[in-house]
């Protein structure tokens, strides 16, 4: 490429950004340290900003956080960039969001797992408990052994209280169900670790477990790999994974990030989107529990009936689900 | 090995970096080209978002503060022989330490919160440090293995201690509540800002003038004592230093314990100076850094500094350039800061002897000294 060349495409570039600024709807998007290919929360993420692209035509910027001081920084270049929306994924970016969100108040922003009190902020929080009780209730169901598993990616609040939700659905159908409870790592690394989750679940089987329940994003898939390879089940997370292993994922505790994301990006286009609080639950259709034609030959009938009225039974507020609070 | 080619200083500390930077940036800007970006747009996205700005400075500093305490660290322990892989979870420990004073004491006067964070951030470093140190000095146990272990030991403690006892209620980040105001370290804009310069407002903070003084100390200490005398005789070769009267083993442990606590001062840095609050994984792999930083500036205060501004640069270069070029993913910036490791590190005497013959000095490799 010729020098004048490339000085050209760069002033191109350079009037491209500037028009960007004049009051165009641009939306942004920052990922957490997991990256926007984790098969999990934030690839659900990067679904819903790949759809609303998709049907809007209208691109979207986006980031993966590397380390801390990062997201700060960032957020404020977006916003000094003419970002009118920025969606912040997962619960470390708080105090960022917090930060950002006070030097540009007419920005909106949307954070996804956790609370900011602002005015330009709306804050997104899933009742996890709610499908990973449905889940519970799928594993106690399925397992002839009387005893299940949770593997966890790192021992925090949020997959605590996935874990909590799951003991409760599993007791509800089976009070004396034995659940083993095991954490991958100490470090962000386990959420990457399919190996390691692999052991895990192989060691619960050991022990007389029967199915398997992941919150440990790229984890999981060992944990879901190791249930196949020895003919047992496994319970995917956040995504719909049951197509992973037809026949072997029992169904899969899903966390609607995608619909979030695409929600945020729409109302902010349409003039509808609203700061504060949302929750989504299983009412919102914010979460559920999966069933499709992948893991249709495993959940019976039976099973789903009890499932589905469990399901309206949380919904009515006739049964309730503890939520873990740190 | 056969004895490497002898270079004048200048080449040795200027042109041989210089070469093995450029070598390790042709071949980032090949890797960028087969992925379809125009390597001289990203090399200059790079540039310019590390040094094109007070806020792209700023945060180059920033980034680098972290890399100069964590590189001194492991610098002081290789003079004494010792190959330190323990400095992130000394730095976490040690960052634990500063935190809590700052949490404890956050309605105390600035002055007197600061002395007292350093000196809980160097213990709790030089505490991490202790029982590998002990343990190889007096059980022989090695002291790489021994540190690595220590690293996951540390994250482990603070995941628990984090989510167990320091969290703040109600909320589901693993993150201790704010320090009080009085507990943080003045951004260098705020101090250049009393003095008249102004200056874009970045995380860049007092911690920056510490890891200088660090870096004088450190030198003062390792060349101009006699305790860093024994430091180094013993590193180089610990049956003359006991014959010189010498302890060894107090060496190691001595060395250790100044380099836990340097590595241990980055809390003062990343918890005081930016993130005001003791949150998971802080250190976020400044520890590893440090070992690269270190070799790379050849264990010396100076190269030091000049490998941690690089380093800074990388990564905040790089985050700018994943962010201005959607295909250049941050994967790929791990893979040019790598890129500069390997020829600037490992692959450092390869145009050693090339250059040596060009410049008509020294011999080539293999023959007579």
């Amino acid at each position: 490429m010729s020098f004048s060349r490339f000085s050209l495409a760069f002033l191109a570039g350079l009037a491209a950004a500037a028009a960007g600024v004049a009051n165009e709807f641009s939306p942004a998007i920052v990922y957490d340290f997991g990256g926007k290919f984790d098969r999990s929360f934030n690839q659900s993420a990067s679904e819903g900003a790949q759809k609303f692209k998709a049907d809007t035509g209208i691109a979207y910027r986006e980031f993966e956080i590397t380390n801390a001081a990062q997201r700060e920084q960032i957020m404020a270049q977006l916003a000094r960039r003419g970002a009118t929306i920025i969606v912040a994924v997962g619960f470390t970016q708080a105090s960022a969001v917090e930060k950002v969100a006070r030097q540009f108040p007419e920005v909106k922003f949307t954070i996804i797992d956790a609370v900011v009190d602002l005015p330009n902020v709306q804050s997104i929080n899933f009742r996890e408990q709610e499908s990973s009780f449905l889940c519970g209730m799928a594993a106690a169901l399925a397992s002839k052994t009387g005893k299940i598993g949770f593997v966890g990616g790192m021992d925090i609040p949020l997959i605590r209280k996935f874990a909590l939700g799951y003991v409760e659905g599993a007791r509800h159908v089976n009070p004396t169900v034995e659940v083993f409870q095991n954490m991958t790592g100490t470090t962000p690394t386990a959420w990457g670790d399919p190996t390691k989750g692999g052991e895990l679940a192989r060691s619960q089987f050991g022990r007389g477990a029967d199915v398997v329940f992941h919150a440990a994003g790229a984890t999981g898939i060992g944990v879901m790999q190791a249930a196949q390879d020895a003919g047992m089940l496994s319970i995917g997370c956040d995504s719909n994974q049951d197509y992973l292993h037809p026949g072997s994922v029992l169904t899969s505790a899903v966390k609607r990030v995608d619909v979030a994301v695409y929600k945020a990006f729409s109302d902010a286009r349409s003039g509808t989107w609203r700061a504060g609080q949302v929750a989504l639950g299983l009412a919102e259709n914010g979460v559920d529990y999966s069933y499709d034609e992948y893991n249709r030959g495993i959940l019976t009938p039976t099973m789903k009936q009890r499932l589905d009225q469990a399901r309206a039974d949380i919904v009515a507020g006739r049964i309730k689900v503890s939520e873990y609070k740190p | 090995m056969s004895p490497a080619a002898k270079l004048p200083r200048w080449a040795e500390f200027g042109l041989l970096p210089a070469v093995n930077l450029l070598a390790a940036l042709l071949l980032s800007g090949a890797i960028i080209r087969l992925i379809g970006e125009s390597p001289w747009a990203a090399l200059r996205l790079m540039a310019d978002g590390a040094f094109g700005s007070q806020e792209a400075i700023g945060y180059t500093l920033f980034y680098a503060t972290s890399f100069i305490f964590t590189g001194l660290g492991v610098a002081v322990a290789y003079h004494a022989g010792l190959f330190n892989i323990g400095a992130e979870g000394q730095a976490y420990i040690g960052g634990l330490g500063t935190g809590l004073v700052c949490l404890a004491l956050g309605h105390w006067p600035f002055w007197a919160v600061l002395p007292l964070a350093v000196l809980a951030g160097a213990a709790g470093g030089a505490a991490w440090a202790f029982l590998p140190a002990w343990l190889q000095a007096r059980r022989g146990s090695h002291i790489v293995i021994t540190t690595i272990m220590f690293n996951f030991i540390a994250s482990a403690l603070m995941t628990w201690l984090l989510v167990n006892v320091l969290i703040r209620p109600g909320q589901q980040s693993p993150e201790s509540r704010e320090f009080a105001p009085n507990a943080f370290m003045p951004g260098l804009h705020t101090l250049l800002g009393r003095i008249g310069i102004p200056f874009a407002a970045t995380p860049l903070n007092l911690a920056f003038l510490l890891a200088l003084a660090a870096s004088v100390l450190v030198w003062l200490f390792v060349w101009r004592t006699r305790w860093g005398y024994a430091l180094r005789v013993a590193g180089i070769n610990p049956a003359a230093a006991r014959y010189a009267g010498i302890r060894p083993e107090r060496v190691t442990i001595g060395a250790m314990l100044l380099s836990g606590a340097l590595a241990g001062s980055l809390g003062l840095n990343e918890l005081m100076g930016s993130q005001h609050r003791i949150l998971l994984d802080f250190p976020g792999g400044a520890g590893f850094v440090g070992i690269a930083v270190a070799l790379m500036g050849r264990n010396h205060p100076v190269g030091i500094l000049l490998a941690s501004v690089l380093f800074g640069a990388l990564v905040q270069g790089g985050s700018q350039l994943s962010f201005d070029m959607p295909h250049v993913n941050r994967d790929m910036v791990v893979v040019i800061q790598g890129l500069v490791i390997l020829f600037c590190g490992a692959l450092e005497n390869v145009f050693r002897t090339p250059l040596a013959a060009l410049l008509g000095r020294g011999k080539p490799e293999g023959s007579n000294r």
